[in-house]
């Protein structure tokens, strides 16, 4: 696994935190960054709410590439960059399988579907996320949250 | 006396209350275990009525409401009832963005949830 972070503290800038890491694709490995995110969203200034938020969109966000993008094959990938800043979360996940289509996803909330016991994650995420983007592919996806003012 | 790692079950009249011993649910194996415990409640145990107690829980993820829903399927389908209490905030707003509070009963506490079940 490699890994790199930087902690940037100057006073022309806000302070931020960044770290880069690949997980391997297996379940459970959202626990090898997440721990770390939300200790630094907690030191940055966000509040619980917004911590409870950022934390389920990227736990979907990144079970998500482990299991549809990557399959849980073990040659496989999940790329995580975060940053954290007191005003600016943003994490980007590149999973290395052939991508989707967030379009083609099922409204879970539908009559005939609220009682299916999957499909909620990417619903989820955009929900908690002030702004989600996907590449072109669909094998990479940026969330970002900007904190309330 | 069946035992439990990831539930705590008490009986209060002939409701069983369910806790949960984990803040945070989202452990893809602490998924299924507890998945496995709460449905042998319904299947082995035969219990009907079941009020989940949700006080410890801080984070839920979508695969543990998968959990929730296909007991809930079960509860159902054997004549049972199932309700939910002590749910944060937060939490409440997952159950409410997923429109899951239209699938589940969802009591502000356990005085009221009791209430409901007689």
């Amino acid at each position: 696994m490699t890994e790199s972070s930087s902690h940037h503290d100057s006073s022309s800038d806000q302070a931020a935190w960044q770290k880069s890491l690949d997980l391997p694709s297996e379940r459970g490995a959202s626990r090898l960054i997440m721990e770390e995110l939300l200790d630094r969203l907690g030191e940055h200034g966000w509040a619980g709410t917004d911590i409870f938020s950022i934390h389920l969109a990227a736990e979907e966000a990144i079970v998500n590439a482990i299991v549809h993008g990557n399959k849980l094959s073990a040659d496989k990938k999940v790329h995580v960059e975060c940053f954290v800043s007191p005003t600016t979360v943003r994490i980007e996940i590149t999973d290395e399988g052939d991508g989707f289509k967030p379009e083609e996803v099922p409204d879970c909330t539908q009559d005939d579907r609220l009682e299916v016991p999957n499909g909620r994650g990417v619903m989820l995420i955009h929900n908690f996320m002030t702004r989600v983007e996907y590449n072109e592919k669909g094998n990479r996806v940026l969330l970002e949250k900007v904190r309330d003012t | 006396m069946a035992q439990y790692r990831r539930i705590g079950v008490t009986q209060n009249n002939d409701v069983a209350i369910v806790s949960f011993n984990d803040k945070k649910i989202l452990d893809e194996a602490s998924i299924q275990e507890l998945g496995a415990e709460l449905f042998g409640l319904v299947e082995q145990q035969k219990m009907g009525d079941i009020l989940l107690n949700f006080t410890n829980v801080e984070f839920l993820s979508s695969a543990a409401l998968g959990k929730l829903i296909t007991l809930d399927r079960k509860v159902k389908a054997s004549k049972g009832r199932m309700k939910m209490c002590n749910i944060r905030p937060e939490i409440f707003e997952v159950f409410q963005i997923t429109k899951l509070n239209k699938v589940f009963d969802i009591r502000k506490d356990e005085t009221e949830a009791m209430t409901a079940f007689s």
